[in-house]
């Protein structure tokens, strides 16, 4: 249970999916936000307006994935580090995850990490693909890797240390 | 240990310092606190406590606890927590309560 | 004796908000602060604070403070004293203060005590042992130093602050092996949690520690899990090799000198401790003393940083002195700190904050 481990449960999870249909169609967000704390930057960060203004501060986040482009700004800019972006459409068997990274040294591209799961186990291996770390996403670098398919939806974190040089 | 790589931070230190501790030759950088300083350089047992002699190190490290209390250039009770490093500083274990007037 | 028309005790988010709204105002303001740079625990915060863009969301704390400090330094009507510490206030509206080396006294019309909290202790056998540190202390280690405090770390509290200290010292490159928390629930916003259990830190609740053990410093700590009714569950006993035990284990206001002052004080336990009984401007009891941050209620920085202001400019108010519409810009603040406490995580601090204040006809004219 969430409120006793910090790991989501399947239920929670289920919550704030988007619909198999939105996921097949490609990048799109996963705002894994269960509790209602005062805070909106997701909202106000977003361009596509695919995350709405709050009316109250301490609202979860109202999310249209149908407006989602899966851009990954809202990744960076999540004081909680909550979201992610999922691309299920990366490849015939491997997805894409972009997930918020600020861990030194960042991974190289190209290099082979072990991949986590929520729970901070290791599930897999993972491809770096891209490392964006611009001055407007201030140290919360968004970090794609991509995985075998099976795992798009568990995978949440690379392992530390796996990244070493 | 000092933090080579941050993925937040930079830290700029500044020139180096030499102190003293118990006669033995350290160095720390400008503007650190003598506790932080003997951190780096593995030092964690600061003073012995006043009745039982038990080790003691720094607790809070904002100058409120009196945990880290040392004997800096002959002064005893010294929040080693805030002091700042200066060139030449001599720095001793503190054993038990220091008397006022230098003697300890 | 040097005058002022406010003298603000305390330069972290709510001092320096306190600072800025009663200099603006167009008073002449003293910020004094024990420390030897503004800043408070702004400085060790480096995650993205909550919140929203009026309280700087997004932004990490460490250059929340770096803006609000240069926005005190430009300011020619607000002088700053570093090392500077409060003493005694006295009904008199003087205040002592040892700065630097010289006993000083400095009278003010009204004072801001923005002086904090401390950390709380936990009573276990070795709690005296080198290596065993206050979250905040570990914190000012890292974060300001750039020394870690140890190798293996256990983490005891999984309130914000034991979450988001355990993250920090990942960051640090340091292994936490555990977070402890007695309590059956997480206590800190769960994507603290979430973001440290997926780096692999585990987190035990009903759980907590028996001991440190070690000579001369901590060696290991001994853990043992909790039943429903805080009592250990014979058996789970185990012994984590640790280098470092940090304490997480909540916080209380540091309202000494306002004891010394005569205010009226109250113990609220939603509040952290004993507060200060106050008005709906944070002004106290003593009409010439206001309080604000988390000196008047254990909170998160974004509110100690609206309630400074609020504080402010209320204090600039009573003396006559409001330049800007300080009306509008009271009841924003007031505005703001209401939308921050109205979800579920604010509701410890609206049934304390309900117990500490005075009712309309106990109020200051």
């Amino acid at each position: 249970m969430l409120k006793q481990t910090g790991v989501p449960s399947a239920d929670d999870l289920k919550r704030v999916s988007p619909s198999e249909e939105r996921l097949a169609l490609g990048p799109v967000a996963i705002i894994e936000c269960f509790q209602k704390i005062p805070c909106n930057p997701c909202a106000t960060s977003c361009p596509q307006g695919a995350i709405k203004p709050f009316v109250d501060i301490n609202d979860l986040p109202d999310f249209d994935p149908a407006l989602c482009n899966g851009c990954a700004i809202c990744v960076a800019n999540c004081p909680g580090l909550a979201i992610f972006v999922v691309d299920e459409r990366y490849s015939e068997d491997t997805a894409l995850i972009k997930l918020p990274y600020e861990f030194a040294p960042l991974p190289e591209v190209g290099a082979m990490v072990g991949v986590l799961n929520r729970g901070g186990q290791q599930i897999a291996l993972g491809k770096i693909v891209r490392v964006q770390n611009p001055p407007r996403f201030d140290r919360t670098a968004v970090v794609h890797v991509e995985v075998p398919k099976c795992w798009a939806r568990e995978v949440r974190f690379l392992a530390l240390g796996a990244n070493k040089r | 240990m000092r933090i080579k790589e941050h993925p937040i931070l930079k830290f700029e230190r500044g020139k180096t310092i030499r102190f003293s501790y118990n006669g033995q030759e350290l160095v720390g950088y400008e503007g650190e606190t003598i506790a932080a300083a003997l951190h780096a350089a593995g030092i964690k047992e600061l003073s012995k406590s006043a009745v039982l002699h038990r080790p003691r190190g720094f607790f809070c490290a904002i100058g409120t606890c009196s945990s880290c209390l040392m004997v800096v250039d002959g002064v005893p009770n010294v929040r080693v927590c805030v002091e700042r490093l200066v060139e030449g500083m001599v720095v001793e274990t503190q054993q038990g309560r220091g008397e006022l007037g230098g003697a300890v | 004796m040097e005058r002022f028309n406010i003298c603000i005790i305390g330069g972290g988010p709510a001092g320096l908000r306190a600072a800025i709204a009663a200099g603006s105002a167009g008073a002449g303001v003293l910020l004094i602060d024990e420390n030897d740079r503004l800043g408070g625990q702004l400085i060790k915060q480096t995650h993205m604070f909550f919140g929203s863009e009026k309280q700087d969301a997004g932004t990490r704390g460490i250059d929340i403070a770096e803006q609000l400090v240069n926005k005190v330094q430009g300011m020619t009507n607000v002088k700053v004293y570093l090392r500077c510490a409060a003493l005694g206030l006295y009904d008199d509206k003087v205040l002592t203060v040892l700065h630097e080396t010289k006993y000083r006294k400095i009278r003010a019309e009204k004072f801001i005590v923005a002086t904090g909290a401390s950390e709380r202790m936990l009573a276990f056998p070795g709690n005296d042992l080198p290596g065993v540190y206050g979250a905040g202390a570990v914190q000012t280690l890292m974060n300001v130093y750039g020394i870690v405090p140890g190798q293996r770390v256990l983490m005891i509290g999984a309130g914000n602050i034991g979450l988001i200290v355990s993250y920090q010292l990942l960051q640090a490159g340091v292994e936490v092996v555990a977070i402890l928390e007695g309590s059956p629930y997480i206590g800190g916003y769960l994507v603290h949690a979430s973001k440290v259990r997926r780096a692999g830190v585990p987190i035990l609740t009903s759980h907590t520690i028996m001991q440190a053990i070690g000579t001369n410093a901590v060696q290991a700590a001994e853990i043992c899990a909790l039943d429903s009714h805080w009592a250990r569950l014979p058996g789970s006993e185990k012994t984590l090799e640790v280098d470092t035990i940090c304490l997480a284990v909540g916080l209380s206001p540091l309202s000494d000198l306002l004891w010394q002052a005569q205010c009226r004080l109250t113990y609220i336990a939603e509040l952290g401790g004993h507060v200060a009984w106050r008005d709906a401007n944070l002004c106290t009891s003593e009409p010439h003393i206001y309080i604000a941050g988390d000196v008047a209620g254990v909170e998160e920085a974004s509110s100690a940083m609206v309630e400074g202001e609020l504080a402010g400019l209320a204090a600039a108010k009573s003396l006559g002195l409001a330049r800007v519409d300080v009306d509008t810009a009271m009841s924003q603040a007031r505005e703001q700190l209401i939308a921050l406490r109205a979800g579920p995580v604010g509701e410890k601090i609206r049934t304390g904050l309900a117990l500490a204040q005075m009712r309309e006809d106990e109020q200051h004219a």
